[in-house]
């Protein structure tokens, strides 16, 4: 369908669709994390771990290794149930580091010298096949009772609580499920890249989730889909300018933070839209009068 | 031996330290995590490094050059991207100070290369022996600067009346503006100050290891948000001691334990410190919504 080329970087972009998604998810319950380069890594190197050294067929050891790095994130968020703002953010980049040095110590993964030898599994349509499974989730959790319980524990945290929300339960299922989706988008990046090492996780990788949902927006899941484009393919166009693109690109997020800080994808946006979609619908098929 | 070790930490620790001042000032008074503030500390290295190799001067003048370059860095990030930032969006600083660190960190490999870089044999080091403990000038060197910054520093803040206008700003923004403290001023100096001590940590460092590079800030600006923590944010006294207790844990960790495992110590400090005492082992008033 495509080149190889526009592939390839069509793959990386739904991989980072994914992981936006995960860092968009708790930050719709007001929480901030830094985690998630660490969560993916325990997909990543769970997954490859069963396809490489047991002979496991993929999708079983893609569903592990997202399963594994859930059940970590709802160990991860006992603390983060305390502490908030910053202090999350702290503690969630503390736990990101020390999951990469785990796996940098860990000799059945491989250790310093990182996982080889992995398949090729990854394709576009598993990849956009599960981006769309996602994308349904939110569209219907959001009418639910836990999808509106997170959205008022992200407004008001203790007005939430005096509703009768349970915080705990609420947060960990939260925090569970994003870092069960960093470990799937872990589990399709090392069967993309056939290689991984420690070093490709990390804070210095939460930071790479962080950019393309900021950028996007983090008040919609729409925000991390167009932001994961964006930041995929804007440093791609910018080839020709080769040796300065990354610094270009780097302006670019400055430039758009003091413009549009609150990324390019706002809550109006999305219902000004809807409201357009919407009229124009009616316009061509008008409802029957009652 | 254990003697050794301990000079060998607190030499290590008071690097740290400077760093991390820089940034508790930072978030003391702009309540922003300032990411690129690793980036400048690493800047801060190379510009010491070339001015080095160009002049031959001596290793204080080298100092001084360092922090007026890095300080007037700080100034230019406070005026051309902080200060345009809208206050609203507490995201946006950060991501701002992301796309920095970016900027920063290609330019430097753009222009010195992504190679680790020794500097010049000029600053001859003396070894002088006390028993079984030997320190040599660099050493001496680097203990005396550090600990002058930080007592000027100190007294800056206590007796001064710009000094005095920083904590007032830290304390509470709205009642300093009140009482006729220029914000604007204010956050331009702690912006200066701090870069300016980050510049000469970048100084002491590449002279202590003799090697620099330009993802040298990264890891600076992670163990950083570890001390400014172990201290208590904006807690200037914190952030000194917590540099010093860092740099001698992790000088410890390596000899008697495992290299690789050094990281793991300081993020595992922070994650307990963030759980059981999230004020800081110095205590700091915890403020909502931070």
């Amino acid at each position: 369908m495509f080149s190889e080329y526009t592939e390839s970087l069509f793959i990386m972009a739904g991989i980072n669709i994914i992981l936006g998604f995960s860092f968009y998810f708790p930050r719709s319950a007001g929480m901030f994390s830094m985690a998630q380069g660490g969560f993916m890594a325990i997909g990543a190197f769970i997954s490859a771990a069963l396809t490489v050294k047991l002979g496991m067929p993929f999708y079983p050891a893609l569903l592990i290794g997202g399963i594994v790095a859930g059940i970590v994130g709802v160990i991860a968020g006992f603390p983060a149930l305390r502490i908030k703002g910053v202090y999350l953010l702290l503690l969630t980049l503390g736990i990101s580091e020390v999951i990469r040095i785990f796996f940098l110590n860990f000799s059945y993964t491989g250790g310093v010298a990182g996982l080889g030898g992995i398949q090729l599994h990854t394709n576009l349509w598993n990849v956009y096949f599960t981006v769309a499974i996602l994308v349904y989730f939110f569209h219907r959790l959001a009418p639910t009772r836990m999808g509106r319980a997170i959205a008022a524990i992200g407004e008001d945290e203790e007005a939430a609580e005096m509703m009768g929300i349970d915080l705990t339960v609420t947060k960990l299922q939260v925090f569970g499920i994003s870092a069960a989706m960093s470990g799937l988008a872990g589990g399709f990046y090392a069967h993309y890249s056939l290689y991984i090492t420690s070093d490709n996780f990390g804070v210095a990788k939460s930071l790479e989730i962080l950019l393309p949902v900021l950028m996007g927006g983090t008040e919609v899941f729409w925000g991390a889909i167009l932001g994961s484009f964006v930041t995929t393919f804007v440093p791609e166009w910018l080839r020709f300018i080769q040796p300065y693109r990354m610094m270009i690109f780097g302006f670019i997020i400055v430039v758009m933070m003091i413009l549009r800080p609150q990324g390019l994808v706002d809550r109006s946006l999305v219902s000004s839209i809807g409201l357009r979609l919407r009229s124009i619908r009616l316009l061509w098929f008008p409802r029957p009068a009652p | 031996m254990l003697l050794q070790q301990l000079i060998n930490g607190i030499m290590l620790g008071s690097t740290y330290s400077l760093v991390a001042i820089g940034y508790t000032l930072i978030f003391g008074v702009l309540n922003v995590l300032h990411f690129a503030h690793g980036e400048v500390y690493m800047i801060g290295a190379f510009v010491g490094l070339e001015f080095a190799l160009l002049t031959k001067m001596n290793i204080l003048v080298t100092i001084i050059v360092a922090m007026c370059a890095t300080g007037l860095l700080g100034v230019m990030i406070e005026r051309g991207v902080i200060r345009l930032i809208k206050r609203e969006y507490p995201l946006a600083p950060l991501s701002a100070t992301i796309g920095l660190s970016v900027i920063f960190q290609e330019g430097i490999t753009k222009i010195f290369g992504a190679d680790t870089i020794g500097f010049p044999d000029t600053f001859q080091a003396q070894s002088f022996q006390f028993g079984d403990v030997s320190v040599d000038s660099t050493q001496v060197t680097i203990l005396l600067v550090s600990f002058f910054l930080m007592a000027t520093l100190t007294l800056f803040v206590k007796k001064t009346k710009s000094g005095k206008a920083i904590r007032a700003v830290a304390e509470n923004p709205v009642t300093a503006q009140l009482l006729g403290v220029n914000i604007d001023r204010v956050t331009m100096l702690t912006f200066a100050i701090s870069s300016a001590l980050a510049g000469a940590a970048g100084v002491l460092v590449g002279l202590a290891y003799n090697a620099i590079s330009p993802f040298m800030g990264i890891r600076m600006a992670l163990l950083s948000f570890a001390i400014m923590l172990l201290g208590g944010l904006g807690n200037i006294t914190g952030a000194m001691f917590g540099g010093l207790i860092l740099g001698i844990v992790e000088v410890l960790s390596t000899v008697y334990f495992s290299s690789t495992y050094r990281d793991a110590f300081t993020f595992g400090t922070m994650i307990v410190i963030l759980i059981f005492r999230p004020a800081g082992l110095f205590g700091t008033k915890l403020q909502k919504g931070r």
